[in-house]
């Protein structure tokens, strides 16, 4: 179908996991319009990096955990989550501190991709800057 | 609302999805197809058992597109079909066989 156009979709991701409900609104919003084959980027920035660290445990708070449906977004064909450099570190994070998230290539006998980029504050700018559409939560 | 079931008592929601997924049991799930006027054969288990263990890592119940995918990549081309879905669930198999599974709602169904 030539005549419909693929947007740039970029999913802002910036508050912290549990607290309120604006990540797992977040995740909803991305799983719902992934039905829409359009280019879909996912950022983590400021507290959100909190949001894909390994081994989260929320038995203590009384509220889901739902942070392995991170690793269902492959399957969503939603492959580019890319989280910032300088607020990883300036919460005391490093990358292997977050999960191992990929992707699996159909066209590629299934080959298993990571969907994660870490970027700098400076790059993830002009990454927005591509973009048609950012929905930020 | 609920089902009831030797006794106990099961609550679901106004479209018929378990309030609490750890009720489901085998016996319960055969009810709830009854209901949607499905006879559960080896095939639907296949569904139904795989949605359970989708359910289970993934902490979602899977989108249509994304069930056939994945049905595509374990049991290959022929089950991994719409149609093949279809024929097994005539009224949407990710909203049927996720009830029946005893999962919520997929999420992405409009």
């Amino acid at each position: 179908m030539q005549e419909e156009t693929i947007k740039k979709f970029m999913y802002m991701n910036r508050k912290a996991p549990y607290g309120t409900i604006y990540a797992l609104e977040a995740l909803e919003v991305v799983l719902i319009g992934a039905a829409f084959d359009q280019d879909v980027s996912l950022a983590f920035l400021d507290d959100g990096v909190f949001q894909l660290v390994e081994g989260q445990d929320t038995d203590g708070i009384g509220v889901k955990n739902f942070s392995p449906a991170f690793r269902a977004l492959g399957d969503y064909d939603v492959t580019k989550l890319f989280v910032e450099k300088e607020s990883l570190e300036e919460r005391g994070l490093s990358p292997d501190d977050l999960m191992e998230l990929v992707w699996e290539d159909e066209d590629d006998d299934w080959a298993e991709k990571p969907s994660i980029r870490i970027v700098t504050r400076d790059e993830l700018k002009s990454i927005l800057g591509d973009q048609d559409v950012i929905l930020s939560f | 609302m609920a089902y009831e079931l030797n006794g106990q008592t099961i609550e679901h929601d106004e479209e018929g999805y378990l309030t609490d997924l750890g009720q489901w049991t085998e016996d319960l799930a055969a009810i709830l197809a009854k209901d949607e006027g499905i006879e559960m054969t080896d095939e639907h288990w296949e569904v139904v058992n795989f949605l359970r263990e989708y359910y289970d890592e993934y902490q979602i119940a899977p989108a249509i597109r994304v069930l056939v995918k994945a049905l595509k990549k374990t049991m290959g081309k022929e089950k991994g079909s719409n149609k093949y879905l279809y024929t097994l669930f005539p009224y949407g198999p990710a909203k049927q066989a996720c009830k029946i599974a005893g999962l919520p709602k997929p999420t992405g169904c409009i």
